[in-house]
């Protein structure tokens, strides 16, 4: 009998290094230039002109086909691309979603129509799409969503309220996760994806402060929102099978446990060539996990190149990689004295502030740790 | 063969011959020779390759037969052997019959190599060789020299792991005739030597980790209490997949690492799967044990075979605080802006 799950090993190939460097090169460039500087977090980070240069580059939408603006690159090249803008603390925040996410979602279940008029803007860095998924009552119990769309003349009137929704007020486009037709005894029928312009009429963004001080994230609300038949992703109904088939893209990336990567490099600097002990044990922990989490991610997005579904894998990414993002602070904490202060100039100092005050949010985007675990418990066969 | 043919041929071997009776009658001292014999009728113990080119490009076929012998927890020698013949052949020495014990030179053990005229005089007290009672010969890596000790004359007193399995201390008083030293070649130094026996160490936690979670789901589903299984109870589902993360990591990272090893990268992925091996191994017994309650506990069921064996092998060939320590020393000689680079490149 053998175990429930697999990682096949993955090799990049030899193509991912010339990219590599010419990543690396341009961020040199555009942080001497001034165009970014870098910040830990990948969701804090938001920089509309820094997206548009990349887009220039063609490092947006990289995987999709050339007729809809992509650049009909693998996933490995995109994994690339995105592992060395994160552990630069890059500013990928603007384009995130719409790169990950919502372009994917379009290409998978759009139309035709739709795939032209947004998959373009998306990989030039023109538009920045949201998730518009938790609401006041819900979180982890998607199904329990309450936001309606009504079927009206010529399309749907939308009516509730999105909250944790990063960067709404920056963005262009949401895809929201409405309730099309009401509950029956399967509660996760009669959900539909509508693709909101979010300059339309009744909606109102309000950006909620976190415990960090920034203002990511938001709530969202709709007032009696008209949104045109044609925004409709996908078919009416079919929401929920929609949403539930990209978990493993949003779980398994180098998003999951670079977060705090930052702070190794500067605690790495800090401590010097010839650390004490305590430290040096530190530092060759934390190498031998994140060349594991590494291999495994990159393992996922091998599957994923492959046109597998790998949920249970993705979710041990995931759990793992948020747990080893937040040990990194708490470790480094102990090993370096009046370390967590910000102002000043001293980047190490500033760098563990923003790691420990981030923290929280690692293990509840994207899926909490209690949500994971229950789906690799499904997965061993518990469930 | 393919390494999942050597897999195949290894599970029927080990499912037939190392029975859980087997394994308890070897932690009483009886050897199991049809089981000995049968390993060494397979070939398995040359599965490395020959050494002659300094490749390793045999280790997926020896991690097939290692994992393998990880989940039946065989009481045997194989990983030691498997190493002992490999340097032998890398220098060139006679390859001795039978089950092979090997030292490396390194820590608080000293083994002294004293040239007397057309021989060596070798001479050194070792604290912990596995397997050394039972051993044909005993094979010594030192900084840069190969010995083979030939039959196997050295006060031995015995000491036993965790797991029952021999790791005597030894006493060495020798004279050995000059065919039975040879320089060592590039790439079987001392350092190199025990890279490579800490990653098959590696490797046969791998598959005892793997068997112990599949023991441990499919009794979470048999045993029932309060009128359901256990593992229909959240706070058990959670532990089960905790111990299952822990056992994909230890996985990926010993794959990664014999890949590493055969991509010439020994000298990082071997200490690095080592360390995550021996991480997964503490929190994954840990859990195990609780899911499985007293009967796990008991010396008539066959977790122990599993967990005690992974209790020792953690700290042979280092453990994880020897590695984090000798990781630390390599990060660190990268630089703090040399750091990402090092990842990206492995």
């Amino acid at each position: 009998m053998s175990v429930a799950f697999r990682f096949d090993p993955v090799t990049l190939p030899p193509a991912c290094e010339a990219l590599r460097r010419a990543v690396r090169q341009f961020l040199a460039e555009a942080r001497a230039s001034g165009l970014w500087t870098p910040s830990g977090d990948f969701v804090a980070n938001h920089s509309a002109a820094f997206s548009q240069a990349i887009g220039a580059h063609g490092w947006i939408g990289m995987t999709w086909s050339k007729r809809y603006g992509g650049h009909e690159r693998s996933a490995l090249e995109r994994y690339v691309v995105t592992e060395e803008m994160l552990v630069a603390g890059a500013p990928v925040a603007a384009h995130w979603i719409g790169d990950r996410q919502s372009g994917p979602l379009l290409l998978r279940f759009g139309t035709e129509a739709q795939r032209h008029e947004f998959l373009p803007r998306i990989a030039r860095g023109e538009i920045f799409f949201c998730i518009g998924m938790s609401e006041p009552d819900t979180g982890s119990d998607l199904a329990s969503i309450r936001t309606r769309a009504d079927k009206v003349d010529g399309g749907y009137r939308v009516n509730g309220r999105k909250v944790w929704t990063s960067h709404a007020h920056r963005s262009h486009y949401m895809i929201a996760l409405c309730r099309t037709s009401p509950a029956e005894s399967d509660r996760h029928k009669g959900f539909s994806q509508l693709l909101v312009d979010l300059r339309a009429p009744g909606i109102s963004i309000r950006p909620i402060r976190n415990l960090a001080g920034d203002l990511d994230f938001t709530e969202v609300t709709f007032d009696d929102v008209f949104i045109p038949d044609d925004r409709m992703v996908g078919a009416e109904g079919d929401g929920w099978k929609q949403v539930t088939s990209e978990l493993a893209y949003e779980r398994s990336g180098p998003e999951r446990f670079v977060s705090t990567f930052r702070l190794l490099v500067e605690f790495q600097r800090r401590i010097g060539a010839n650390p004490e002990p305590r430290a040096l044990e530190a530092l060759g922990r934390f190498t031998a996990h994140l060349w594991t989490l590494r291999r495994m991610s990159l393992s996922v997005a091998g599957m994923l190149q492959a046109g597998e579904m790998p949920n249970l894998e993705a979710a041990m990414v995931k759990d793992l990689g948020n747990a080893f993002e937040r040990e990194i602070p708490e470790l480094v904490r102990l090993l370096a004295p009046r370390g967590q202060r910000s102002g000043g100039n001293d980047r190490f100092e500033e760098t563990l502030a923003e790691a420990v005050l981030h923290a929280p949010s690692f293990t509840l985007r994207g899926g909490t740790r209690e949500i994971l675990r229950g789906i690799i418990a499904r997965g061993l066969g518990l469930r | 063969m393919s390494d999942s043919l050597v897999q195949d041929a290894a599970i029927r071997v080990f499912a037939d011959l190392s029975p859980p009776a087997t394994v308890n009658a070897a932690e009483s001292g009886t050897w199991p020779t049809k089981l000995w014999d049968a390993v060494a009728a397979a070939g398995f113990l040359d599965a490395i390759g020959d050494g002659e080119d300094g490749s390793l490009a045999g280790l997926a076929d020896a991690a097939a037969v290692l994992g393998a012998a990880g989940r039946h927890a065989v009481p045997l020698p194989l990983a030691d052997t498997m190493l002992a013949r490999w340097l032998l052949r890398r220098a060139k020495l006679t390859v001795p019959d039978g089950p092979l014990a090997i030292v490396v030179e390194g820590g608080d053990d000293r083994v002294d190599l004293v040239r007397t005229g057309g021989s060596w005089r070798l001479s050194g007290a070792i604290g912990a060789v596995p397997w050394a009672r039972d051993a044909k010969a005993l094979v010594i890596a030192t900084g840069s020299k190969v010995a083979l000790v030939a039959p196997l004359r050295a006060a031995i007193e015995k000491r036993t792991n965790l797991a029952g399995e021999p790791c005597d201390a030894v006493s060495l008083d020798v004279t050995l005739a000059a065919d039975k030293i040879a320089q060592a070649p590039a790439g079987t130094d001392a350092a190199t030597v025990y890279r490579l026996g800490a990653l098959l160490r590696a490797i046969e936690m791998a598959g005892a980790l793997e068997e112990m979670l599949t023991l441990t789901v499919t009794y979470a589903n048999d045993r029932v209490q309060f009128g359901r299984p256990i593992g229909k109870f959240q706070a058990v589902q959670q532990q089960l997949a905790l111990a299952a993360e822990q056992v994909a990591a230890a996985c990926v990272a010993v794959s990664a690492g014999i890949a590493g090893a055969i991509g010439g990268d020994l000298a990082f992925t071997a200490g690095a799967a080592k360390l995550r091996a021996g991480e997964a191994a503490g929190r994954v017994a840990d859990i195990v044990h609780q899911v499985h309650g007293a009967i796990g506990f008991t010396h008539e069921h066959r977790l122990h075979h599993l967990t005690r064996r992974l209790w020792s092998w953690r700290d042979e060939f280092g453990h994880e605080g020897f590695w984090a320590l000798e990781l630390g020393r390599l990060a660190a000689a990268q630089g703090a802006d040399g750091l990402w680079p090092f990842f990206a490149a492995r």
